[in-house]
């Protein structure tokens, strides 16, 4: 039987193909609620010691749709730890005063270190380039709401996809579904040897391209991640690939693409993805933002023991 | 006339066929500098299998398999001879724990366990080939990025 009480959500990793679900379908639920009283007695920590607004704020909000109560920070530039004091002591310390913590910090492997630490649950809002789990909920669950289901799709993962955390999770926790795999990127920007491995190992059918002409026409979904100018040394190959890797109305058109494809970006977007994309029917990447309000009401409810 | 490289003791234990040039890390990883009966430690020693080899001889200690263990990552041919009144009683290997615990630092320059004296704890995914996978940031290292602390 799947159950999340006072479980930590650390990495996508540790999650099964049941629990994933568990929380879609609960998400589900959340969405036909705006406020309830649930965790009217519940106070979450929210330790963002990096800043992060809009995680931040889908948490926040979630926390106080379920009716419970919100403490925190949103830079740590302002507490003790800018003093020196270790992670260690901060979370132990914090613990005393909250029933849930949910951390963000620079350093990879902070979240699990909290959770070794402390009683009570940690969500992990962020470990430096390491994990960002409710991401990934979030992600799954516009996939399976606009495409109807999560089974057997087709999904393109487009621009920087060695750096890009949020892809390595979704492509670990689309490979439970049967997922195929397209990873689309410059030489340089190219899914990491380890991942791939592990997608092969369980079986996923993945292949990888430098741009979509040829393959646009097979995806369901592409899920678009930004290249950022400070990963290449030579900015001239930045101007190169950019285009490339730009979608836009105008671009769509011209390729073959499925009628009912769905293009998903974890946001903030700089220009890799043009305006002219928001209002067609391809763009899902708004909606997306907004379902991190229900996935994060899901996960804390669960975490907190008031669904069973 | 038996040669013996390195003087024999009456009782404790000896490991033998170590890496030659992980012998002083091994010394230090059995902490023998707070032994209080006889403690040898060879170096450059002969070995057909290694062509050269360590050897550390701990009077009056019982090692066991659980101890031994932290040195397999870089002695993986050491052998352990515990001895009583001068004759082996017992002989094992060394094999790769399940779990490594502050003896291998997280290649990661980005990873908690880097900072704030956190103890690093590597699990083994893989022995052989060895894989290893850090409990805080979850990178993978294989035998080349293993750095003992
Ligand atoms: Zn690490």
């Amino acid at each position: 039987m799947v159950s999340f009480k006072q479980r930590d959500i650390i990495s996508i990793r540790h999650f099964n193909k049941e629990e994933l679900l568990y929380i879609l379908d609960l998400a589900k639920q959340m969405e036909r609620t705006t406020y309830t009283d649930t965790l009217k007695d519940k106070i979450l920590a929210s330790l963002f010691f990096e800043p992060s607004t809009r995680t931040r704020l889908s948490f926040e909000s979630a926390m106080q749709r379920l009716g419970g109560m919100v403490i925190g920070f949103a830079d740590s530039g302002i507490t003790s730890v800018a003093k020196g004091e270790s992670l260690r002591d901060s979370v132990k310390i914090i613990e005393g005063y909250c029933d849930i913590i949910v951390l963000r910090h620079y350093l990879e492997g902070s979240a699990q270190l909290a959770a070794d630490v402390v009683n009570i649950p940690v969500i992990n809002a962020g470990d430096g380039a390491n994990q960002h789990p409710t991401q990934t909920f979030l992600d799954l669950y516009t996939i399976q709401k606009t495409k109807g289901a999560l089974e057997g799709l087709t999904i393109g993962f487009l621009g920087d996809l060695k750096y890009g955390r949020t892809v390595h999770s979704l492509a670990y926790a689309l490979a439970y579904f049967g997922a195929e795999m397209f990873f689309i990127s410059p030489p340089g920007l190219r899914m990491p040897r380890d991942s791939i491995d592990e997608l092969k190992d369980r079986k996923v059918k993945c292949y990888e391209h430098e741009s979509l002409s040829g393959i646009s026409k097979k995806l369901d979904v592409i899920y678009c991640t930004r290249i950022q100018k400070e990963r290449f040394a030579d900015p001239v190959e930045f101007e190169k690939v950019r285009g490339v890797y730009r979608l836009s109305k105008a671009m769509l058109e011209e390729l073959e693409i499925k009628k009912d494809l769905k293009i998903l970006h974890p946001l903030p977007r700089v220009d890799e993805m043009d305006e002219s994309l928001d209002k067609t029917n391809y763009a899902v990447y708004f909606h997306q933002a907004r379902n991190g309000v229900p996935v994060r009401k899901a996960i804390l409810s669960a975490v907190l023991g008031v669904i069973e | 006339m038996k040669h013996l490289d390195v003087s024999a003791i009456k009782d404790g234990s000896v490991i033998d066929h170590i890496d030659n040039k992980s012998t002083l890390k091994v010394a230090d990883i059995l902490n023998i500098q707070n032994e209080e009966q006889v403690v040898l430690v060879g170096m450059n020693l002969k070995s057909k299998l290694l062509g050269k080899k360590g050897i550390i001889k701990i009077g009056g200690k019982i090692i066991d398999q659980k101890e031994v263990n932290k040195i397999a990552l870089i002695a993986p041919n050491a052998t352990v001879n515990i001895i009583k009144d001068y004759e082996v009683v017992k002989k094992f290997n060394v094999a790769v724990p399940e779990v490594i615990e502050g003896i291998v630092k997280c290649f990661n320059p980005n990873c908690v366990s880097n900072y704030n004296n956190v103890t690093s704890q590597l699990n083994v995914v893989n022995k052989n080939p060895i894989r290893l996978e850090c409990h805080y940031c979850e990178r993978i290292m294989s035998a080349k990025d293993i750095l003992l602390i």
